[in-house]
């Protein structure tokens, strides 16, 4: 059994309020995701911005609360339970988010910011608990005397670093990073990510890798899941998918990243038109507006997530089912 | 041995040095003339207040009419500010005076900035229907005119100091209850409440912790700001007869008690009028000051970073 499994996931927000204030019109952030996370993985999640990549990984750690679907953490379907059980399970579920400076709160010292969650859960008081933060500290790469400072005297990289420890203190062990490294600067983007992976390495962690940067998302990734308009549409193990995508998003998406060879000519597939509203998505297969290889098929059934061993594609024309 | 001692010792005025200088780094921002003039002038009022019983000439509420109406005389004079109309000495009037100003502002703006602050938090935080119950009782409290909400309250409870700050709170809470709630609004949506959720915090942690700490810089300036309306709005209540008891001297009194000698004795008003006038400009001149420094829209680039 996987560590998480999402089932069917939907959230939509209300946009356009109607007569009563009843919502008319939806957003559909995310439109029936299904997905598992097996312990000790590292789950890429790639996608344009909007198709719902945040919101999904919000969802799980329930920053917010889904429309309908289930997430099942360690066997435990998460919105069966109790708001006691629900705080508790939230130690084993943390997030790291994108923005270094507006996640940590200004009037707070670094050493009462990391120190909260083991405030919160009572893991540790007085002296443990500065003991604890200043072990901490170390394990992210900075230096016990920082416990005192407030974060506006941190650099971003150094911020993010902070939150980093600060979903670390209450003995996570899986990580939702959300556009963790989007913010900062390529040098410092490579000493994170690095420090991630050993993170992982020695604790034993699991993470949901949130970008959208695709590069990144390889580099970091056991398994790569690629969303388009709240769905997934294709996941494949990292190699695989870089190498034998199927999905005419994704291999528009890969084809669009850049590859520091100058002999290389451009294969670039370049979509046409614009991502649709999520309000309205087209019926059938939400990409098919845009896609270069769409059949009469594809405007009136939605293409199902479909498996050939661990590669699975939603696609009609190009999935395990589909003709080629 | 000798050698290590005074070496110890250079450390340590060394240390004490870079420690001065430090502390004299972090005082130079606060350090502008408004901050210093209203500085000076509140905290004179604090010194005389504080002081009264011990540099009053005489008793404030003794009585002695073969001594009224006398004029001020400046330097030989039993009265250095005159008299009023019972032979009571204005000075000490004014001295103790400042204390019930003193009192009644700080208690005003520390209990309506209370009551605001926690109000605004909650309404802000949690948004949604409670949001909307505490303001429409924002907008109830709102729609009455001001001077005229205290003064149906005093008619109602009677004179006294409690029922005094009490009117004068009635109104006050709102200014911070607002611009609390629209903060906590937007601080609600910020990252660093979303990591405290996700720590698993409970609300009330939240709104303590991280929600009101941020709003206090905005309502310490609001605070100086209603401390003199404050101090106005108690002299207006006492011109009107409807503030603490006879026998506290107030300077809103004394200026109503004045009013009837204007013509023949100028000294009953003036001192009281001008007691007032420099409090509240001392006070604003310092919520002024304060404001420039605090709030971020107003502030220096480069400040702040680093």
């Amino acid at each position: 059994m996987a560590l998480l499994e999402i089932r069917d996931l939907k959230k939509y927000f209300p946009a356009a309020a109607g007569v009563l204030g009843r919502a008319k019109e939806h957003v559909k952030a995310i439109d029936g995701v299904s997905l598992d996370v097996e312990d000790g993985e590292t789950v890429g999640l790639v996608g344009e911005s909007g198709c719902g990549k945040t919101t999904l990984g919000r969802c799980i750690v329930r920053l917010i609360e889904p429309s309908s679907g289930t997430v099942t953490f360690e066997g435990r379907d998460l919105s069966s339970l109790s708001e006691p059980a629900m705080r508790d399970m939230r130690r084993k579920m943390q997030i790291i988010f994108q923005d270094p400076y507006a996640s940590l709160n200004p009037r707070m010292r670094v050493g009462e910011i990391i120190g909260e969650g083991l405030r919160i859960h009572g893991l540790a008081k007085g002296r443990d608990l500065k003991e604890r933060v200043l072990e901490l500290l170390a394990r992210v790469g900075l230096r016990g005397e920082y416990f005192g400072r407030y974060p506006h005297e941190f650099s971003g990289g150094q911020r993010q670093r902070i939150g980093i420890a600060r979903a670390l203190a209450v003995n996570a062990k899986f990580i939702v990073a959300d556009e963790a490294v989007s913010a900062l600067d390529v040098s410092i983007q490579a000493q994170i990510l690095n420090m991630l992976l050993d993170l992982q390495q020695e604790l034993g962690l699991t993470y949901l890798f949130i970008s959208h940067d695709l590069r990144v998302v390889e580099h970091v990734s056991d398994r790569v899941a690629v969303m388009y308009l709240g769905k997934i549409i294709e996941v494949a193990p990292a190699g695989k998918l870089y190498s034998v995508s199927q999905h005419p998003y994704t291999q528009a998406l890969l084809s669009a990243v850049p590859v520091p060879d100058p002999s290389r000519k451009g294969t670039r597939t370049v979509l046409q038109g614009d991502v649709p509203s999520p309000i309205n998505p087209p019926p059938g297969c939400s990409f098919h507006p845009r896609c270069p290889f769409a059949l009469e098929r594809c405007a009136e059934e939605e293409p199902r997530l479909e498996f050939d061993g661990q590669h699975g594609v939603a696609c009609h024309v190009f999935g395990p089912g589909g003709k080629k | 041995m000798e050698n290590s001692a005074t070496l110890e010792a250079e450390v340590i005025s060394e240390r004490r040095a870079v420690r001065s200088r430090r502390l004299r780094r972090a005082l130079r921002p606060w350090l502008t003339p408004k901050v210093i003039g209203g500085g000076i002038i509140v905290l004179l009022l604090v010194i005389v207040g504080l002081s009264a019983p011990w540099i009053a000439p005489y008793d404030p509420n003794v009585q002695n009419l073969s001594h009224a109406l006398r004029p001020p005389d400046w330097l030989f004079g039993a009265n250095v500010l005159g008299t009023d109309a019972l032979g009571r000495d204005i000075l000490s009037r004014l001295f103790y005076g400042a204390r019930i100003s003193l009192v009644i502002a700080v208690m005003v703006v520390i209990i309506s900035g209370v009551v605001g602050i926690a109000l605004g938090a909650i309404s802000g935080y949690f948004a949604g229907t409670t949001d909307f119950l505490i303001q429409k009782l924002v907008e109830v409290v709102w729609a009455f005119p001001p001077l005229l909400l205290a003064i149906a309250i005093m008619a109602f409870l009677g004179q006294g100091l409690e029922n005094l700050i009490l009117a004068l709170v009635s109104q006050r809470w709102i200014a911070y209850c607002r611009v609390s709630r629209g903060q906590a609004l937007s601080l609600r949506s910020r990252e660093f409440v979303d990591a405290a959720r996700s720590l698993g915090a409970r609300h009330t942690r939240i709104i303590v912790r991280h929600i009101v700490p941020n709003l206090l810089p905005s309502a310490l300036v609001i605070g100086t700001f209603s401390m003199a309306s404050a101090i106005i709005s108690e002299a207006a209540l006492s011109f009107l007869g409807l503030g603490v008891p006879p026998e506290i001297p107030t300077w809103g009194s004394m200026l109503a008690d004045g009013r009837t000698y204007i013509s023949t004795s100028w000294w009953l008003a003036l001192f009281p009028g001008l007691c007032i006038f420099f409090t509240v400009l001392g006070i604003n001149l310092l919520g002024d000051g304060l404001r420039d420094i605090l709030d971020p829209r107003l502030k220096r680039s480069g400040s702040g970073i680093g």
